[in-house]
């Protein structure tokens, strides 16, 4: 666990990144979340995708895989590896504050 | 008369049919169950296949002939279920009322939908072990195979029995010795999580047993297509891995009529249900199980014959009008076939992840370690799933709630050494 300053606020990481609680997450920390995965700027696409994932997960309690993501958020699964090359479940699910997505066991 | 109506008449839902039908008088209850054939494949089965350890006819029964006689069976595909009606129409045009739904048509393959999959190539140089055909096409296949590039994929999570993809490779292994050309397989197994397994002291334990077999490990690998001609797996973000022949688990969906009824299924056509009774989010009357019920769990039939106990208890309860039951704690077992006769065992549930110790008690079975003991399990489990699993009767000692005893808890302060 490490403490970080996103948009002047202390926040809590786990040690893959990710912000312990969601529900300190805000908007304006986001795009210091981006910088960190080498994402500069925040694009429309990228916020298209960072607000479905969410949504998604304030509705379900957690994050869409690429395949319901691919399928779901207006996003193909080519553009979404186009703006998230390193996994984009994983990487935008950071970015959105929200815990890492389950995937499945 | 009170209507039951249960879809699919595989594991879930033939035990689940049993189980009622010993409960529920049959002058007050009917029950239905619609599959689509007659075919019962003992699935975890299909692993020893492609090795010629076993036959698709052998581990294949009529679906009718494992459910009580006081059970009616209907066989056609399902088309769509209509949730404000109550009422399931058949493809054979057919309808059906019913009181209370069980949803348990399990998961289906899809691999039309990764490009090239199925195209030149396919049942050539690209097999699955996930289906009677495919596993018979590659036992062939592997009789003949002179050595190469084997490379084992899955394309995407979720699917069923996550381990066997694994117990393929470490199988493999064990046969490539066994014919004296080992030396002349590469063995690779190319998945998208990014380890071995996803829980953690598993997912070492088994990442351990690939390396001392010489069996690489790409993770966090997302399949966008293959190239059967080319012999080539492409990621999306444009990684490739070569191969001579490739066994690929395809992206698995619920059943095709979920997405036919509205308001049943999510995106891939699994139905979101409580994580502990079981009851469908769709209905208070629709209920699901097995491998067609969208939860935080394995896809296994461990899980599928653990969750039976709670379902059956809760339709009682749904037709008595009381509260239900939320006692099922996500419990999963899976042996894992690590080649040579031996065998691991891991057990977990929602909360507790798979640890070392014994099951289901001190004196039982080894956890995560290989044993022979493991290995006459496994084997030993093909019998019990005709004869007690299907029929729906209890085991001693075997309980749907995962055993807290017997399991060797990390300290404190080894958890907080995995962690960093
Ligand atoms: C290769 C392999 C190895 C496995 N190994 C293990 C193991 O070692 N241990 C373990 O616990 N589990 C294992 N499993 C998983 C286990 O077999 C499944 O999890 C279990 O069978 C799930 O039961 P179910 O009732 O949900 O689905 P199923 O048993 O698959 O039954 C679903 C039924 O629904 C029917 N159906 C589907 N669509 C329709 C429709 N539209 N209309 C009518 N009927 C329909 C199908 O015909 C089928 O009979 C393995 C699976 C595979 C493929």
């Amino acid at each position: 666990m490490t403490t970080t300053t996103l948009a002047g606020m202390e926040i809590e990481l786990d040690d893959e990144g990710f912000i312990v609680d969601p529900e300190r997450w805000t908007e304006a920390m986001a795009a210091d979340l981006a910088r960190h995965e080498g994402i500069d700027p925040l694009t429309d696409r990228h916020w298209q995708v960072v607000r479905f994932m969410r949504c998604e997960y304030e509705a379900k309690g957690s994050g869409p895989t690429v395949r319901v993501l691919g399928k779901t958020s207006g996003v193909s699964v080519k553009e979404l590896y186009q703006l998230f090359p390193r996994g984009p479940a994983k990487i935008a699910a950071k970015i959105a504050g929200i815990p890492k997505p389950r995937g499945c066991i | 008369m009170k209507r039951i109506v249960i879809l699919g008449g595989g594991t879930g839902g033939t035990l689940t049919a049993n189980r009622l039908r010993r409960v529920l008088p049959a002058d007050e209850t009917s029950i239905v169950v619609v599959d689509q054939d007659d075919v019962h494949v003992y699935q975890p089965g299909l692993l020893f296949v492609p090795f010629g350890l076993t036959h698709p006819d052998d581990i294949t029964r009529s679906r009718r002939r494992q459910l009580h006689r006081d059970i009616e069976c209907r066989t056609s595909p399902v088309d769509r279920v209509d949730l404000d009606a109550d009422t399931v129409h058949l493809a054979d045009g057919a309808t059906l009322p019913y009181d209370v739904l069980v949803v348990a048509t399990g998961a289906s393959l899809a691999p039309e939908e990764t490009e090239g999959l199925t195209g030149p190539g396919w049942m050539e140089k690209v097999f699955t072990f996930y289906t009677p055909d495919g596993a018979s096409a590659l036992a062939e296949r592997l009789t003949f195979f002179p050595g190469g590039r084997l490379v084992v994929n899955v394309v995407e999570m979720p699917i069923k029995c996550p381990v066997a993809p694994l117990e393929f490779c470490f199988l493999a292994d064990w046969y490539f010795q066994e014919l004296g050309i080992r030396d002349r397989v590469q063995l690779t197994y190319v998945t998208p999580l990014d380890g071995a397994f996803t829980k953690p002291v598993a997912s070492a334990a088994l990442g351990g047993m690939l390396e001392a077999r010489g069996i690489e490990l790409v993770t966090e690998f997302n399949t966008g297509s293959v190239d059967g001609e080319g012999g080539r797996l492409v990621s999306w973000d444009d990684r490739e891995v070569p191969f001579d022949l490739a066994v690929v688990v395809p992206v698995h969906n619920g059943a095709a009529y979920v997405a036919n009824s509205p308001g049943l299924g999510d995106e891939l056509g699994f139905v979101p249900t409580d994580e502990h009774t079981l009851q469908s989010k769709a209905r208070p009357n629709i209920f699901a199980i097995g491998d067609a019920a969208a939860l935080p769990i394995s896809k296994a039939g461990s899980v599928t014959h653990f969750e039976g106990e709670v379902l059956v208890e809760n339709i009682q309860r749904f037709l008595a009008g009381r509260s239900l039951d939320a006692s099922y704690d996500g419990h999963a077992n899976c042996f894992i076939e690590t080649g040579f006769q031996k065998a691991m065992l891991i057990d977990f549930n929602y909360e507790t992840e798979p640890l070392p110790g014994h099951y289901p008690g001190r004196h039982g079975l080894p956890l995560l370690k290989e044993s022979r003991l493991n290995h006459l399990g496994k084997l030993l489990f093909q019998s019990f799933y005709w004869h007690s699993l299907l029929p729906g009767h209890d085991l001693p000692g075997i309980s749907s709630a995962m055993p807290a005893q017997g399991k060797d808890r990390p300290r404190a302060d080894q958890k907080e050494a995995r962690a960093s």
